[in-house]
């Protein structure tokens, strides 16, 4: 230890002195930290994700794109809304899709047969998009002024509701098989979305779901979500969905 | 596992201050997580652990500062202390709740040699 200033072993600093030198005092050549060197950083620890979000946001804002983020856990039912929204919507607007899974490309083959473009990103072990994925998506897809993107991200009711990409809003999706109790299972994503799609209402007669209490959970966590009740699978209340879309871009 | 991202993120950004200041070893790294922000503190600390490996932060500690959430309530225009989003005004016990505190996730400061 030095023990001048404590900074480890006295061994490894050169020993600079004079002959018969009375003022011999122990000098720090080789290294000349202050011992107190704390550097100020006072960053977000997502700043990276969050420029490249904005860059994104300002991408879609310059060409009048609606980039809509559909969070749900897995078998929500997010890919058969999209298919469904598609076929009702994409005479009105032009749509693009980014589809987000872990592997394989079975969601992008499912949308690409609708006729819309479609790109896939595989996260290999990641459980969430982020910006820059979503950047060189968009570079792929080059989407066309006035469209509205569908960004379908990783099935994941946790991760993704901290990675801004860029989108107008997050939708949270949830299935009435799931329990009403998501809202306050998981409530950060309830908390960081605007709209909350509540599909599978066609089973409401075989599963034990309460509707009202489901909302009021969700309303508990974020009073100031907007619900659609639907089924994907029927079509029953797509109509209101689809009204709200068509007003977007 | 966002806690990996996270913890690759603070190592990046550490050893670029690091980098940029001249130093070559980072001795400790302060972050603030907020009770709200959606992270668990005890993954972001093994996670940092197999981040830090081969960096100028590999044998920096990591130094968690817990931030309290906060929530106001819009109808009876006070704050008060959370731990959850599920959560009611204390006084009214409506669900009128912004949650001003408690979601962020920062760097604070580096200290290096």
């Amino acid at each position: 230890m030095c023990e001048t200033c404590g900074c480890g072993n006295a061994d490894e600093h050169a020993v600079i002195q004079k002959p018969n030198d009375p003022n011999y005092e122990h000098k720090h050549r080789d290294h000349d930290h202050d011992h107190n060197n704390t550097i100020e950083i006072q960053t977000d620890i997502l700043a990276k994700n969050n420029l490249l979000a904005e860059r994104n946001r300002g991408y879609f804002s310059a060409k009048n794109i609606t980039a809509l983020n559909l969070v749900s856990s897995p078998g929500s039912g997010k890919t058969t809304l999209l298919e469904k929204t598609i076929k009702q919507l994409k005479s009105n607007v032009p749509i693009n899709v980014i589809e987000g899974d872990q592997q394989t490309m079975r969601d992008a083959e499912r949308i690409d047969k609708t006729g819309v473009p479609v790109v896939q990103v595989n996260t290999g072990t990641g459980c969430h998009l982020d910006a820059h994925m979503i950047q060189h998506a968009i570079q792929e897809l080059d989407p066309e002024n006035k469209s509205i993107l569908f960004i379908e991200n990783v099935g994941n009711l946790v991760c993704p509701a901290l990675f801004d990409l860029g989108e107008a809003m997050k939708i949270v999706i949830i299935s009435v098989t799931e329990g009403e109790d998501k809202p306050q299972k998981y409530p950060h994503m309830f908390d960081a979305s605007d709209i909350c799609i509540i599909n599978k209402i066609d089973l409401l007669p075989y599963v034990d779901f309460d509707m009202e209490k489901c909302k009021d959970f969700a309303l508990q966590v974020n009073h100031k979500l907007k619900f659609f009740e639907l089924s994907a699978k029927t079509g029953e209340g797509m109509n209101h969905w689809i009204k709200w879309l068509k007003q977007k871009p | 596992m966002h806690e990996m991202s996270l913890a690759i993120n603070i190592v990046e950004i550490a050893c670029q201050t690091a980098d940029q200041n001249g130093a070559v070893k980072i001795n400790s790294i302060e972050v603030e997580v907020g009770k709200l922000a959606g992270v668990l503190e005890d993954s972001l600390s093994f996670c940092f652990k197999a981040a830090q490996n081969k960096t100028a932060a590999e044998n920096a500690q990591l130094e968690i500062i817990s931030i309290p959430g906060k929530g106001h309530c819009k109808t009876c225009n006070i704050s008060f202390n959370t731990e959850s989003f599920f959560t009611l005004c204390p006084n009214c016990k409506g669900i009128s709740i912004e949650i001003i505190d408690g979601k962020d996730l920062k760097i604070r400061a580096i200290n290096v040699d």
